[in-house]
């Protein structure tokens, strides 16, 4: 398969994945993930991924990260093939991974450091401070990871993945471990920092209110290995409050997505 | 202050005790010397004490550097490799457990005459064990996301060990560094001991012991004893400039 000839793949929308097939050589034999995965993310849209545990969703964000290649098929980014990882990409993960021995504002700046770029120093840690201040950490920023909270520090992780203006974000579970009004108060951060500087992302959630309230659309997949089950595509895209959860046409999204899920969690049981 | 004001109350009830339990037992001094008997036996060897220490000193300290830059290596190596770690760790396991005092012979016969060599030698060999394996736990345990932060955004490997695996192993490292500065002394001291003609204070030690000098014997080991701590709180003070971010703040 020439390249050339698959680069209409790459075409239109912002993140491809086209025709993905994956599987882990373990230890008891092989393990396939992904079979035929296809989905594909607009500019500036926001796709939200759900499927039972271990389904497959977190090698995804490797695979748009360009951390591994998949087994069949290909990953593109703005028309051009993934191949080794690109500084066009943030990501944040459900453990904040920041760095102990850097003050919150150095590990923000992280990316800055690695990444090319033609700002010169006062203007990166004026970046960095901007962003801070955007997600509610202005005063913060000297101090150590080990000194914030829970919720604090995944904003700080929040802000590292976007520092550097990537084209493409990638959330893997990053609100998992944080109590449910943290949770809340950084799904409402979330719109603001959309609002203030538009990008296009992928989250894997566990959560499918957090699910329909972030994202433009949410895709569930079937069990292992995975493939998209099921897709909905949510009415508005703009900022929302949190009143649109508890709304009657929340409700019945939640049920269509939770029948779905029920319906993955039955085929990986009944295919085991 | 309040700090070095305990420590040394605490040295000072040390000796008290030490001072009555030998009055109170009327021990004759060859069976064990009092704290007083100490003074005038540093006062009478002061010359020596000065320069054996200072010989004792630096070769420990020596056979310390190496025992970093030999142990900081392999640690390296077993980090990142994982056949390498596991074809070398029964053969390190297995030579650090080999006493090093039965080494000692071997190594003064291989070396002989040669005093510094042989034992800049032993405190390398009894103190890079620690360094080795708490380095390589350091680097093979670093969670795969610290690596995937800076690997996504297209960072080299050099970039990886230096901005993440080197700092974010330096608290195990010094915390076998601690480890590493005492067993240095006990290595250093062992080849001094045994070696014929030697230097240092364990050279001063065995001659105590031929001319039945104990409150010499018993100078000797606190002359030990206050160079072990002085090293220590050399690495305890590179811990704080290094690593003091790894100190949980008190309050």
């Amino acid at each position: 398969m020439a390249d050339t000839s698959e680069s209409k793949a790459g075409d239109g929308d912002l993140i491809v994945i086209d025709g993905v097939s994956h599987t882990y050589r373990t230890n008891t034999g092989p393990l396939p993930v992904l079979d035929d995965l296809t989905i594909r993310v607009p500019r500036h849209g926001f796709s939200a991924i759900v499927g039972p545990s271990g389904c497959g969703k977190s090698t995804v964000t490797r695979l748009v990260a360009g951390l591994m290649k998949p087994d069949a098929g290909s990953v593109w980014l703005q028309g051009e093939r993934v191949v080794s990882p690109r500084s066009t990409v943030g990501m944040a993960f459900q453990n904040p991974v920041l760095l102990e021995w850097r003050s919150i504002l150095k590990n923000v700046m992280l990316p800055l450091e690695i990444v090319p770029t033609r700002l010169d120093a006062a203007a990166r840690e004026r970046r960095a401070r901007d962003l801070l201040k955007l997600v509610g950490l202005a005063g913060f920023e000297d101090k150590r990871p080990s000194e914030l909270s829970g919720g604090m520090r995944q904003r700080a992780s929040l802000c590292r993945a976007l520092v550097h203006q990537p084209e493409v974000l990638i959330l893997d579970e990053p609100f998992g471990a944080l109590d449910a009004f943290t949770r809340e108060d950084l799904w409402l951060t979330m719109h603001r920092l959309r609002a203030e500087e538009p990008f296009t992302g992928v989250l894997i959630t566990h959560d499918l209110r957090e699910a329909i309230f972030l994202a433009d659309e949410v895709i569930v997949l079937s069990g292992r290995p995975a493939t998209v089950q099921y897709s909905l595509q949510l009415p508005d895209s703009g900022p929302r409050t949190l009143d649109h959860l508890y709304t009657n046409e929340a409700t019945e999204t939640l049920n269509v997505l939770r029948d779905q899920i029920r319906i993955a969690r039955e085929g990986e049981e009944a295919g085991q | 202050m309040r700090q070095v004001f305990v420590r040394l109350l605490a040295i000072v009830i040390f000796l008290c005790f030490w001072e009555a339990l030998v009055w109170i037992n009327d021990w004759p001094n060859y069976k064990m010397a009092s704290p007083s008997d100490l003074w005038p036996a540093f006062w009478r060897f002061k010359g020596l004490f000065l320069t054996f220490g200072w010989e004792t000193l630096w070769r420990t300290v020596v056979g310390l550097l190496i025992a970093i830059v030999v142990g900081v290596l392999f640690g390296m190596i077993m980090g990142f490799s994982r056949v390498l770690r596991e074809g070398l760790y029964p053969l390190l396991v297995g030579f650090n457990a080999i006493p090093k005092a039965t080494v000692v012979p071997i190594v003064a016969l291989m070396f002989v005459g040669q005093h510094d060599l042989n034992t800049v030698l032993i405190a390398f060999m009894i103190s890079f064990f620690p360094i080795a394996v708490s380095v390589s736990i350091g680097l093979s345990t670093l969670e795969p996301e610290y690596r995937d932060i800076l690997r996504s955004l297209g960072a080299s490997k050099v970039t990886i060990f230096w901005k993440i695996a080197l700092p974010k192993t330096l608290p195990e490292f010094f915390g076998a560094l601690k480890v590493a500065v005492t067993l240095a002394f006990i290595g250093t001291n062992l080849m001094e001991i045994v070696s014929p003609h030697g230097r240092g204070l364990g050279a001063l030690f065995d001659s105590g012991k031929t001319n039945s000098d104990y409150p010499l014997m018993f100078a000797v080991l606190i002359a030990l004893a206050v160079l072990g701590i002085a090293l220590y709180y050399v690495v305890v003070m590179l811990e704080k400039i290094f690593a003091g971010w790894a100190e949980r703040s008190a309050e």
